[in-house]
């Protein structure tokens, strides 16, 4: 009797617990779904914060005066030049902790917005500006000279140049560049980890440390975030088409088999070796 | 001694242009143009007035100076010296302490709204529909009501016979067609004066007649026109004045028949012949 219970005790420590593992996936708990949930919102939040202030650093880098330019380019340096893990602790910790800015909860509305969750957004936000600086600016000067020139000749100002003529055309460039961007944004969130936000991968922690099921849990952490990430990329596809010249035909998008396992053509990835959630770029799309 | 960086061989002509101050009563009026890129002067003194409803054909060799001209009459390059008046108001330039100085974006913006300009390159935007290319600048930089704004813009599109193509993109359309809607554009400006830069230099042959075609009827609805083309059909049946530049300044200028059939320097006669066989 004690025999028999000992092996089936010591055949789940070393094998793998499906039941464990499918009733995680399945039906995640109340504390797992809040982890997931935090880590959508804070993406949505702050890539959307990121895009913005990128735009604004972007124009910075374009204008006429010089010291916004170099402004803009000294963040560009500074935020790409460190961590983002580094970014986070000195930010929620380092501020505290030198007694300059400590991230206290705040009540708005009904809601209470965590100290920790603005300290996250912050930094994710001022973290992706950086990067999607670079790609609006880069979108930009991809666009014709031509383009300015014709809408010069027409009596735009600047500002009117860029609103009507340069940024609609930019956004076709950007869009493929942004989804790599929140694709990228969702899984750092994990980093969130380190000022001991409760998002999904530390939800897993603690599930881990009560029930040792390390293998599994993370396992269907990692499930989550891949159907995140699937997700997206089906909107962003989406929001692609909408945004293509109708006159143009647009290149054929990844197939969904392309999509899921990265493959271009040939014969079916050979099992276990797709790179999962890969997104396709820009370039091997131009490719096709 | 053929060195092209140094100002110091620049052909000695008679001719000199109109002389004395700019004259604010023509349409265009501009004294002593200059303009270099890196050392190079590519304007080295133009002078030249314009008065309404004239249609000055603008030709020279490639390098002479004709589309820099072109393009420093609404700004698009700066000048170094000289001046620029269109219906008597500098273009690009106010008065400084001791010098002009250059306006600020914004003031050089609101100059460039009577001035037309067609590229060569038609450059529609891509992103609108060929109406919207054509109603959008009098919508955000005039303020016309969007609703007449693209009745007016339809009537322009069907007035270079592209009534029918109006929610198409221009990616969809021939360069002819491109080029029509561009000039459509322009001229919902209700432009002043309107600049040509060889429009129809990047066109196939089969499509150049129909864009002459509309410029021709341009000139009838009587619009002051600077055209920098080698279309000679167009120089011969509509020009007042044919323009001949060479080496940054006017070589020599006068109607099309004089410097057709009898012009002051050889190189316009080698010129216009050899242009003239392939127009």
């Amino acid at each position: 009797m004690a025999d028999t219970s000992l092996l089936a005790d010591s055949a789940q420590v070393a094998g793998f617990d499906w039941s464990f593992f499918w009733h995680y996936l399945i039906s995640p708990s109340g504390t797992f779904l809040e982890g997931l949930w935090r880590t959508v919102y804070i993406s949505v939040v702050a890539q959307a914060l990121g895009v913005l202030l990128g735009l604004v650093i972007a124009l910075a880098q374009r204008s006429r005066f010089a010291a916004l330019r170099w402004g803009g380019g000294a963040y560009v340096w500074l935020i790409r030049g460190t961590p983002l893990l580094v970014q986070l602790v000195l930010v929620y910790n380092g501020l505290a902790a030198a007694g300059v800015y400590r991230f206290t909860d705040v009540q708005v509305g009904g809601l209470v917005l965590l100290g920790v969750v603005q300290a996250a957004v912050l930094t994710l936000a001022v973290n992706e500006a950086a990067y999607m600086a670079e790609i609006i600016r880069a979108a930009l000067d991809a666009i014709d000279r031509g383009q300015t020139e014709a809408a010069q000749a027409l009596g735009m100002t600047p500002s009117l140049t860029m609103r009507v003529v340069l940024l609609p055309q930019a956004l076709r460039i950007i869009v493929p560049p942004l989804g790599n961007e929140f694709n990228l944004m969702m899984k750092s969130t994990s980093l969130l980890s380190v000022i001991g936000l409760q998002e999904m991968f530390l939800t897993a922690q603690s599930i881990n440390s009560a029930t040792f099921k390390t293998f599994e849990i993370f396992l269907v952490a990692a499930c989550y975030y891949l159907a995140l990430t699937t997700v997206w990329s089906f909107v962003q596809r989406s929001i692609e088409r909408r945004l293509a010249d109708p006159g143009t035909t647009p290149p054929p998008g990844p197939s969904l088999r392309e999509r899921l396992v990265g493959g271009r053509g040939g014969g079916p990835a050979p099992r276990g070796t797709a790179v999962v959630g890969k997104e396709p770029t820009l370039a091997g799309r131009e490719a096709s | 001694m053929n060195d092209p960086h140094g100002p110091h061989d620049q052909p000695t002509t008679g001719y000199t242009g109109p002389t004395g101050p700019a004259d604010p009563t023509a349409v265009l009026s501009a004294r002593g143009m200059v303009k270099a890129f890196g050392g190079v002067r590519v304007l080295n003194g133009v002078s030249m007035d314009v008065r309404a409803r004239e249609v000055v054909v603008v030709v020279g060799p490639s390098g002479s100076g004709k589309t820099t001209f072109l393009r420093c009459l609404n700004h698009l390059e700066s000048i170094d010296e000289g001046e620029i008046l269109v219906h008597g108001r500098r273009v690009g330039y106010k008065d400084g302490l001791d010098r002009l100085v250059e306006e600020r974006p914004r003031a050089i913006a609101a100059r460039r709204r009577n001035i037309g300009f067609v590229f060569q390159r038609f450059n529609l935007f891509p992103h609108l529909s060929a109406l919207d290319n054509v109603a959008v600048a009098p919508v955000k930089v005039l303020g016309v009501p969007k609703a007449e704004a693209r009745e007016q813009a339809q009537a322009l599109l069907a007035r270079v016979g592209l009534a029918h193509k109006a929610s198409s993109r221009p990616s969809v359309l021939s360069g002819g067609q491109q080029q029509r809607v561009a000039i459509a554009r322009a001229l919902a400006m209700k432009p002043e004066l309107m600049l040509f830069d060889e429009p129809t230099s990047a066109l196939d042959p089969e499509m150049v007649g129909e864009v002459v075609t509309v410029m021709k009827e341009l000139v009838e609805d009587g619009l002051t026109m600077i055209v920098v083309t080698h279309e000679m059909g167009f120089a011969r049946s509509a020009a007042d004045r044919l323009v001949m530049f060479d080496q940054g300044v006017i070589l020599e200028e006068g109607t099309p028949e004089k410097l057709m059939t009898d012009p002051d320097h050889q190189r316009t006669r080698a010129f216009l012949r050899r242009i003239d066989g392939h127009g």
